[in-house]
Formats: structure tokens, C-alpha cells, sequence
């Protein structure tokens, strides 16, 4: 029977603490719940360690663990969190191997999720570690996508940032890039935006014009094939990526890239420059299907 | 005073790392070293005391955490001289291939971890280091770095865990140039006690560091020894002449077998400096 991303999570972990002898730490795992279901019913003799709630020596404590090669899995239940958990990992973790050649490998769960969650915990912070260097920055929302991450990581020695989003725990399905070349326009999509960016392909195709789709996996280093880039290069009106992060994070930086590389224009959308409020109304959302159809016709439109 | 095979053989290690540290002063004062230097000058027979008990009484070999004050922890464990010179110089062929250079120096082959600057973050991930091999480990912090809100956080857990870990606060009552009292009311062996650990303030009066080795790595213990830093907080040159210097004292008490000793390794450790400036 096919598998959840969520379900595929927990048998990593499971794999990872019962084979691998490896550990997991974060805050409240153990917990109902076991953060969203995707950790199995171990405990601290398992290798499922309880950090006490001292978020910022939390980290230190992972990097430490790392450092006697066991990467360790370190989960964040908020990507907001990481403010406080992240100062460790990107500035000790990642760097251990460029300054003492030890490498200091930390696979860190950092889990998104918005909506009603107020101004601090919600949405996806990957580009809090993005300008850093040391640090390899992943979003998988499939199953398979997250076995091939979680593979990668145990045969490498870097520090990954793995942006998890809970929208996609109950996903089963792959996902194909449409990178046929000559499109109207090519939206290219990170994390959870990438489910909006689907439906808004379809809206648009339904309305005459052609869409090219480029899934993003690989954020840092980020990885598009050349038929991607061909794709972009080859569009009529460049391209429109989306993210779950502030625009001023990590979408703008790669827009420039891409545009260097394919000439092309390249818009971005994610969280508006704002504070996120507790309620509906004055809430901080990603990009709706609505939102991506407007902007995709506004640009479309451009003379 | 009885002077013992231990105090000499501790004189030898802190002579050793003093006489080191004044060809780093002269180096910095000559520009042969360029970068930024924080000198142990003064504070040196903490680290050589901890290294003869646990290295020589222990036989132990821990894992080492320390922060940028650190040459002396670096040479009285056993880091290779040569390396730690060529760092400072930055010839190639330093212990941290000169990425390190005085603060964030390490050493494979003594268990020595890099530092990364931020103070106080060798607490955490000492800890962390500590509860996943379970070896014996010894973390070094200075008294500001033990402020820090991810030192006390980190303590509270490595006491919950009941880690085999020495916790030393090599407390020159300074950070920078900013006094203890005017930073803080409270004291970090009370701070280790409401963790729940063993927590002791003492000097660093070699025989009052020993009095404690009975508990070395049996369960988390902080001992905060107090000292005093002879040279700047970073570079060469020197706040109170009239300070008091631990080695000197011990080089006073111990007396002629001291003063010889601490001539043959001067030399040794010119000889080797020498060698190394030939080479810029
Ligand atoms: C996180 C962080 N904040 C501030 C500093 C700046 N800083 C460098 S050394 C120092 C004082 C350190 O004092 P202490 O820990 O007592 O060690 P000492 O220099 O006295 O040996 C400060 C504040 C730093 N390195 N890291
Ligand atoms: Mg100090």
C-alpha cells in the first residue's frame, strides 16, 4: 500500500533509531502526538532524547551529538523555533569541517505549518539558514522524495536543513515537473506552494495558456536540470516562483540566479511583508491558488 | 611546605605553558603574529594542574572543550607545540590550518574540540558530545561566558543526565574589562548546587584543585576556580603589574629545583620559536 509522507517520516526514524543505533532529539516528542505522528513510540532508551526546554543550548546539545558521529536527527516543531535553535548548528555544526576538518552532520526536522498560529511560529524559516555556508537545504514534500533526502544525508558528512511542512504529511503522490519548452510562463514552486502551484496550473491551462511547473527539492545547492532552465529560457514571460518563506528570504535571492542564468524575469511570491495575526483575516498566509492565478495574469498580460 | 613529586611534575607543565605564552607576547609585540591573541598568562596552573591529575593520577584521556582563552589547556594536555606556533604564526601546518588561529584552536590526537568563537557555546556541545560517547569530559568556560543563557540551560540538562563531566570556570573576575560584581549578584558554584550538582568555589592553588579529584567524572561537577588573568584580555600588554601570579608563587615555594626546571624549559621553548621565525 502506497505510503503518507507522514508514515514515511516515522519509518525513517524508526529505521534510523532501531538499525542505525542513531538518536533523535527536539522538545516534547514523546508527547501525544509524537509530533504529528511522525515518530514511533520509543523513548530515551531507544535513542528518542527529551531536550529539556532550553531551545538555544538544545542546539549546542545536537551539535555535540554530531560531533561523536552519530548524526543525530534534531526536530524543530515550529520552524519559527529555529531562532532560537538554529544558532549552534549554523554557526558550529556547519562549519566544523571548513575550520577543523571534523565533520559535525545534523539532519534538523524543521516543521512548517500556518494558519491561525499567530506572529512567530508559523510558515517555513529556511532562509534563516540559507545564508550560511556548510548548510545543504532541502524541502521534500512526497515520499519518496523524503527517503532519497534522508539517504543522501547518511552517506554524506553535511549539516542538513530538511523544511518539512505538515500540509504535506498526508500527501501519498510524486510529483512530475512540466518542463516542456515554449510555455506562456513557468512557475517554479518550494514546499508547500507547490500544491497551490498545481491547481493554479491547472486554472490557468483552462484558460488557454500554456504553464511550465518546476518543482524545487534542492533549495541549497539549488538544483533545476538544464531542461529546466531551458524551459525558463525558452518561455515567454519568464517565470513566477513561490515560496512559504518571506520573499526577502531565500525567493528573491534565487530569482537572481535563475535570471542570470536564463536572462529571464523572474517574479516571486510568498509570505507578504507583514506580522502574522492570530485571526483569519490578519493572518500571514502562503500564496493561494487565487493569489498565483492573479499575479500569473497580471504578469502574462505585460506587454 | 612539603613540596611532592606532584608539584613538580604540575611546575613542569604550568613552566612550560608560561614561558610559551611570553614568546607569544613578544611575538605579538615584535608583529610577527597578526591576528588576535588571547594569552592564559597567569591562569596557567589551572589547566596544568587538571592535566597532571587527570592525565598522569587519572589516567584518563577526556574530551576537551574550551573557549578562546585556551593555549594553556592546548599545551598542558599534550598539543604539539610546533602546530600551535606555526597557527599562530600562520605557517602552514598549524594545528587548525590557520583557520583557527588563537581562539579556536583543536587537537585530534588530545580530544581537543575547536571553539567557534561565540563564548560559552563549548558548554552545550561539550554537553552534547559528552551524553552521546558518555566519555569522560572536561568543559573549560570563562566566568562570562558562564552567563551566557545556553551555559546555565545546557548545565541544568548535563545535571538531569548525570554526565560524567567537570564543568571548570577559570574565573579571572573579568570579562574584557568589566568585573564580576558589576555584571551579576550571584555565584556559579551556587548556580551548579540548584542543579543539583557538585558546585565549589576555590583557588587555583594546585592543592586545592586536587582536594576535589575524588569526584572527576564520577557525576557533573562545576568547580569555579578563581585566578588571575596577568597579561590584556587580547593581545600583549598588561592591565596591573601588581597582580598575583600563581606561577610565580609556586615557582617561590618550590625554590631552586623550580628555578632550574623553569630555566631548561625556557630554553627548550626558545630554541623552538626560534626555529619556527626563521621560517616567515
Ligand atoms: C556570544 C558572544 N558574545 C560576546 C562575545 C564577546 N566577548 C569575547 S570574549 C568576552 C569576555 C569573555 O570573558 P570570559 O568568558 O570570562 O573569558 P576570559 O576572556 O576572561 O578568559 C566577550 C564578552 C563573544 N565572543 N561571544
Ligand atoms: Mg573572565
Amino acid at each position: 500500500m502506497e505510503k503518507t509522507v507522514r508514515e514515511t517520516i516515522k519509518n525513517i526514524i524508526k529505521n534510523h533509531l532501531t538499525k542505525k543505533r542513531g538518536k533523535v532529539f527536539g522538545q516534547c516528542l514523546t508527547a501525544v502526538g509524537w509530533v504529528g505522528g511522525t515518530l514511533p513510540e520509543l523513548y530515551e532508551k531507544d535513542g528518542m532524547i527529551e531536550l529539556s526546554m532550553a531551545d538555544v543550548a538544545g542546539g549546542g546539545i545536537v551539535a555535540g551529538s554530531a560531533l561523536m558521529k552519530e548524526k543525530p536527527i534534531y526536530v524543530i516543531r515550529y520552524q519559527g523555533f529555529n531562532w532560537y535553535n538554529c544558532p549552534m548548528i549554523v554557526n558550529y555544526a556547519a562549519k566544523s569541517k571548513e575550520i577543523w576538518n571534523i565533520p559535525c552532520p545534523v539532519f534538523v526536522r524543521g516543521i512548517g505549518m500556518e494558519g491561525g498560529i499567530g506572529p512567530v511560529a508559523g510558515s517555513s524559516h529556511h532562509s534563516l539558514y540559507y545564508r550560511m555556508p556548510g548548510v545543504k537545504i532541502v524541502s521534500p514534500m512526497t515520499p519518496i522524495e523524503y527517503k532519497k533526502i534522508y539517504s543522501e544525508f547518511m552517506k554524506d558528512d553535511d549539516v542538513y536543513y530538511v523544511s518539512e511542512h505538515r500540509g504535506s504529511f498526508n500527501n501519498k503522490k510524486e510529483f512530475q515537473n512540466n518542463i516542456s519548452n515554449n510555455n506562456d510562463l513557468v512557475i517554479i514552486a518550494i514546499s508547500i506552494t507547490r500544491f497551490a502551484a498545481i491547481e493554479a496550473k491547472k486554472v490557468l491551462e483552462k484558460e488557454g495558456y500554456k504553464i511550465g511547473l518546476i518543482h524545487i527539492l534542492w533549495i541549497k545547492p539549488l538544483k533545476i536540470s538544464s531542461k529546466g532552465y531551458k524551459a525558463i529560457k525558452t518561455s515567454k514571460k519568464g517565470a513566477l516562483l513561490l515560496d512559504d518563506d518571506y520573499v526577502d528570504g531565500i525567493s528573491n535571492s534565487i530569482a537572481n540566479k535563475i535570471n542570470i542564468k536564463t536572462q529571464k524575469k523572474i517574479e516571486t511570491m510568498g509570505l507578504k511583508n507583514k506580522t502574522a495575526g492570530a485571526h483569519k483575516n490578519v493572518d500571514n498566509l502562503p500564496p493561494s491558488v487565487k493569489e498565483i492565478v492573479n499575479k500569473a495574469k497580471r504578469i502574462l498580460s505585460e506587454k | 611546605m612539603k613540596i611532592n613529586k606532584f608539584d613538580i611534575e604540575t611546575f613542569k607543565i604550568a613552566s612550560l605553558c608560561r614561558n610559551f605564552e611570553i614568546k607569544v607576547f613578544e611575538a605579538i609585540r615584535n608583529k610577527k603574529i597578526k591576528i588576535p591573541v588571547y594569552l592564559s598568562g597567569g591562569q596557567e596552573y589551572i589547566s596544568a594542574t587538571l592535566s597532571n591529575i587527570i592525565k598522569n593520577n587519572l589516567k584518563i584521556k577526556p574530551l576537551i572543550f574550551a573557549q578562546h582563552r585556551c593555549h594553556s589547556t592546548y599545551l598542558s594536555f599534550g598539543g604539539d607545540k610546533i602546530k600551535l606556533i606555526k597557527e599562530l604564526l600562520g605557517i602552514k601546518g598549524g594545528c587548525t590550518n590557520s583557520m583557527g588561529g588563537s581562539a579556536s584552536i583543536h587537537s585530534k590526537e588530545i580530544n581537543m574540540f575547536g571553539h567557534d568563537g561565540h563564548m560559552g557555546t563549548q558548554v552545550p556541545i561539550g554537553i552534547g558530545a559528552c551524553f552521546t560517547s558518555k566519555k569522560p569530559t572536561i568543559i573549560f568556560m570563562g566566568d562570562a561566558a558562564a552567563e551566557e543563557d545556553y551555559v546555565l540551560g545546557a548545565l541544568g540538562w548535563a545535571s538531569t543526565k548525570k554526565l560524567p563531566i567537570l564543568f571548570i570556570v577559570e574565573d579571572n573576575n573579568l570579562s574584557i574589562l568589566t568585573e564580576k560584581k558589576i555584571r551579576r549578584n550571584w555565584d556559579m558554584h551556587d548556580v551548579a548546587r540548584s542543579f543539583k550538582m557538585k558546585g565549589y568555589n576555590l583557588n587555583d592553588n594546585p592543592k586545592e584543585i586536587f582536594k576535589y579529584k575524588k569526584y572527576f567524572f564520577k557525576e557533573p561537577m562545576l568547580l569555579n576556580i578563581n585566578t588571575n588573568r596577568l597579561f590584556w584580555h587580547s593581545g600583549a600588554g598588561i592591565d596591573d603589574p601588581k597582580i598575583f601570579d600563581r606561577f610565580k608563587n609556586e615557582k617561590n615555594k618550590i625554590g631552586k629545583k623550580a628555578k632550574i626546571l623553569d630555566e631548561k624549559i625556557k630554553k627548550n621553548i626558545d630554541e623552538i620559536w626560534k626555529k619556527q621565525l626563521e621560517k616567515l
